[in-house]
């Protein structure tokens, strides 16, 4: 039955999305939808304390619990070969904490495994749970991030001062050079606070044992099931990779969250195998607010030099990165190949030092949340692009046009190791400004002030690397894994096709995006595409979604596969029209003599040739199916400029954000509609972290935020509605020029709603707050300012 | 163990359930219904959002035995014949969604809004989904979906979008099952 409706090509049209009828009719298959026979069911006993020694564990009473079918701790899983969670990205000098996957001898988290109890039912597990008597001797906690290094409390052993790493990029003389002869300099303090994820699907695992072929199958929320399948198998449990298959169904968002190989799936597969009985497990919210890697956390001085005429002259940023209890698996990459090298944002910056501290806290230990790393360096260049302009008074559109990166320039090096592949800044800024009216809104805002009433706007002209990204470079710098993408493309002797890929979807459509992708290559309908994802018995080896990296490069992959159909296809057209194969073109779904487009054999046709194998050009194999990877040569660079209106309310330090002009260029596009999507969601989760979202502990490290009912996820209410546009550079890394949109919104959205609230503020004087900007805070600031 | 006999999606059943079994654990477990999800556990996510004898009630909140005798629809009783009903329709024709785990807890709590409110402006639309969280769409096309959905319940535009072919099955009136707390 058809589900497509589609007229014209459908490459760059808003096709509906294939996946909608499952979820809109309750049939999406998550995780926790699956049901094996003989399930037994997985409940942790947690840490309650930061940072707490184990002297022993009486497991006797949980034993003894109806229906517990075993009972593990940190030292059975030792004793069984389990080996701890490895980390992707290595810096030089990096100090590694062991993360194991039950603790056996210290906790240093709140929320920290430090045992399993498997029984017949979830309720009889946690029941059981409660009865595990853990005898902990209670240690002191390190919490904040600044006050890590030189705490007395040593988090590991190994790092003596809390800190795991130091990293630099730039040219440290050269900076202090542009800040001796600078006409102004501005400084600020910026802390980017702790955010949750909050995947509305909590985490889940499901592993069943086949004892007879020694298979062990893990259903489990992963953005990227094969690197679950090789860390988990090859570096955790021990066994042959091949002997582990991972599935990842319909994934209920992840933003970063589910990229990780965490504890819980590592003790379920591996008491499946021991118990030889499938074994679930799903995470309460609150188990998913103190386990599930937490994002962002830095606190960074930063300081901009500027000539007199508002030309960047130099940015000198130093920052403290608290990773956590332990690393994560991409933990050491985020806040410094993902950050530091996008300093340089939009705009030509001659001179940028950064170094970069890596720190150990008794905290869930944290890793990429949505933008990774390019949110934070965002917020750093954005902020003090505002702070400049006030301290110059300089409108702060003006300041950001005179500093960008010409359209000319690209492909541009900047100081700081990237090179970016294209761009149009000022095309974004423009149409931007013209989409808020910016003239007439600051008169409006001008007016309002008389009327006591406190309108802002503000700007975010961000920078992103995405796409990621050339294996050899990711390599050169840390990484423990390659960045390429995966496709085969499996052509059916009825001219039907199935894709493979390598990328996974955890809510942007894949199954239809891909489809277009290969329809409108293939010159077929978009039902006649079946797309398969999420499953390492069926798709080749591949490096999942994370990075915006699923249409340009898993994407790439597809068109390669296509390529080589469209080639092989060409021989047996020619062979069976008695044509040279050089002479062949495939078009709209023929194979075409050039010049006699008469002589025509349609894809169906070949395809069924192929497979018949009755008459084929010598040398040329049965069957039409062909597997790609694609090692990209750069980073994508999409960009844009978000602008937000705010209004803050005098008396109660309310902040409403009253529109959102978002103009992103993220090159070619396969489907506007969902781009759109993505970006409205991007900037929803930016906008919240500006004004609502906070992981706050306490001294103690008790996350005072645990639950939705603490931890500010923004409701409808909350939040505008969104106003988009597009300008289209296409990126020349990839075939398809695209560049991605998955992570644009949250990196420049919570720039864009700072800058607008203080530039609300500006008549009281007000320069900075740190987010997020609640009503608290900001009547505080008020209070203090002599506007009032 | 109660016995309790419940009526969802048109079908009356009675079931043995433990005292202590929510109606979302009833419904997913029990019924095999796994549209309703669990996001949470204070009642904020509202992906468990079922219509109870009328009412958008968090099923996560409601323990089985108090829907005895009552009325459910789920998600998965919503479309009709095959086709959808029009404000699922909407949520796909203005992309609603994006990873689907929110919404069949969305759609419910927007059926139970139209029920109420036939034409409701965007600040009635959002104040009345703030008892459902989603983290993908910044709700964005969320209210562009239940606004479409409304015009369309209004105009009594029939469902152009036939998702399953569903085969016309004639169902047993009632069946009846012990369950235990999974």
């Amino acid at each position: 039955m058809p589900t497509t409706e589609t007229s014209g090509r459908p490459l760059g049209a808003s096709v509906k999305r294939r996946e909608d009828a499952r979820f809109l009719t309750g049939r999406g298959t998550f995780t926790d939808d699956v049901k094996l026979a003989g399930t037994i069911h997985a409940a942790f006993v947690r840490s309650p304390h930061a940072h707490a020694r184990i002297r022993g564990i009486d497991t006797g009473a949980a034993r003894g619990h109806p229906g517990v079918q075993a009972v593990l701790t940190g030292r059975d899983l030792v004793a069984g070969g389990v080996q701890p969670i490895p980390v992707a990205w290595l810096l030089p000098g990096l100090k590694m904490g062991e993360h194991r996957v039950l603790a056996p001898e210290v906790v240093r988290h709140v929320g920290e495994a430090v045992a399993m109890v498997i029984a017949d039912s979830p309720a009889a597990a946690r029941d059981a749970s409660e009865l595990v008597q853990v005898d902990y001797e209670v240690l002191p906690a390190v919490v904040a991030t600044d006050e890590a290094i030189g705490s007395d409390v040593r988090v590991h052993d190994l790092a003596p001062d809390n800190v795991a790493f130091e990293w630099s990029i730039g040219d440290a003389a050269a900076t202090d050079a542009a800040f001796a002869g600078a006409h102004t300099v501005v400084r600020q303090r910026l802390i980017n606070q702790r955010l949750i994820a909050n995947a509305i699907e909590p985490r889940s695992a499901l592993a069943s044992y086949t004892p007879a072929s020694e298979e062990l199958t893990l259903y489990v929320t992963s953005q990227n099931p094969h690197v679950h399948r090789l860390l988990m198998a090859a570096f955790v449990l021990g066994i042959p990779e091949h002997k582990l298959r991972v599935i990842a169904p319909d994934v209920g968002g992840g933003f970063g969250s589910k990229v990780f190989v965490y504890p819980e799936e590592c003790a379920v597969t591996f008491a499946a195998r021991s118990l030889a009985r499938p074994v679930k497990w799903t995470a309460e919210r609150r188990e998913s607010f103190v386990t599930d890697a937490h994002g962002r956390d830095h606190v960074t001085d930063a300081e901009m030099a500027l000539d007199a005429d508002g030309r960047i002259l130099g940015l000198r940023v130093n920052t403290i990165a608290n990773l956590g209890a332990y690393l994560s698996l991409f933990g050491p990459a985020v806040p410094t190949y993902l950050y530091g090298t996008l300093l340089s944002g939009q705009y030509a910056m001659p001179a940028i030092h950064c170094t970069v501290r890596g720190v150990y806290t008794n905290t869930t230990p944290v890793d990429a949340y949505r933008g990774a790393g390019r949110p934070e360096a965002c917020y750093v260049v954005e902020r003090l692009m505002d702070l400049a302009a006030r301290a110059m008074g300089q409108d702060p559109a003006a300041l950001r046009q005179r500093n960008f990166i010409g359209a000319d320039r690209f492909p541009y090096q900047t100081p700081v190791a990237l090179m970016y592949d294209s761009g149009n800044y000022q095309a974004a800024m423009n149409r931007a400004l013209e989409m808020v009216g910016y003239e007439a809104l600051r008169a409006e805002q001008a007016k309002l002030r008389q009327e006591g009433k406190y309108l802002g706007i503000g700007f975010s002209s961000y920078i992103e690397a995405c796409g990621l990204a050339p294996s050899q470079v990711a390599g050169a710098l840390g990484a423990q894994a390659g960045l390429w993408e995966s496709a085969t493309v499996r052509v059916h002797p009825t001219g039907k096709v199935t894709v493979f890929t390598g990328s996974h979807s955890h809510g942007q459509g894949h199954e239809t995006t891909f489809a277009q992708l290969a329809a409108d290559e293939l010159g077929i309908a978009v039902d006649d595409v079946e797309v398969v994802h999420g499953d390492t018995g069926r798709v080749p080896f591949g490096m999942g979604t994370y990075g915006s990296r699923s249409g340009s490069v898993g994407g790439t992959a597809i068109h390669m596969s296509i390529q080589k159909i469209a080639e092989k296809g060409k021989k047996i057209a020619a062979h069976l029209l008695e044509a040279a194969p050089e002479d062949m073109e495939f078009t709209e779904g023929k194979f075409r003599v050039r010049g006699s487009p008469d002589r025509a054999k349609a894809f169906g046709e070949i395809a069924l040739a192929a497979y018949l194998a009755h008459s084929m050009p010598a040398g040329v194999e049965p069957g039409l199916e062909e597997t790609s990877f694609f090692d990209p040569s750069n980073f994508t660079f999409p960009f844009g400029t978000h602008i937000a209106v705010v209004e803050v309310d005098k008396e109660t330090g309310d902040t409403s954000l009253r529109r959102y002009i978002a103009v992103d260029d993220v090159g070619n596009v396969i489907n506007p509609m969902i781009v759109d999507g993505q970006l409205h969601g991007g900037i929803a989760q930016g906008a919240a972290q500006a004004l609502w979202e906070s992981a706050e502990f306490d001294e103690n490290g008790q996350l005072l935020t645990g639950s939705l009912m603490e931890y500010n996820v923004p409701k409808a209410d909350q939040l505008p509605m969104f106003e988009t546009d597009r300008t289209v550079t296409p990126s020349p890394v990839n075939p398809l020029g695209i560049k991605g949109a998955g992570e644009a919104g949250a990196i420049a959205s919570p720039a864009a709603v700072a800058n607008a609230v203080m530039d609300a503020l500006a008549p009281f004087g007000v320069t900075h707050i740190d987010m997020p900007l609640t009503p608290a805070r900001v009547w505080q600031a008020m209070q203090g300012s002599p506007g009032r | 163990m109660s016995k309790i006999r419940v009526t969802v999606n048109g079908v009356a059943s009675e079931h043995d359930v433990e005292p202590r079994m929510m109606l979302v654990q009833f419904l997913r477990e029990v019924l095999g219904l796994t549209g309703a999800h669990v996001g949470c556990d204070t009642s904020q996510c509202g992906s468990c959002t079922v219509i109870v004898d009328g009412v958008a009630t968090k099923s996560c909140t409601m323990l089985a035995v108090q829907a005895d005798g009552g009325e459910v629809l789920t998600i998965e009783g919503l479309a009709q014949n095959g086709q959808l009903h029009p404000l699922q329709l909407a949520f796909r024709e203005e992309h609603g969604l994006q990873c689907g785990f929110c919404t069949p807890g969305m759609v419910m709590a927007a059926y139970e809004l139209l029920q109420h409110n036939a034409a409701p402006t965007e600040a009635e639309i959002r104040h009345g989904l703030e008892g459902n969280l989603c983290r993908c769409t910044g709700y964005h096309n969320i209210v562009r979906a239940v606004q479409d959905g409304a015009r369309r319940m209004a105009e009594g535009r029939p469902a152009v979008h036939t998702p399953f072919s569903v085969p016309a099955v004639e169902r047993t009136a009632s069946s009846t099952t012990t369950a235990k707390r999974g």
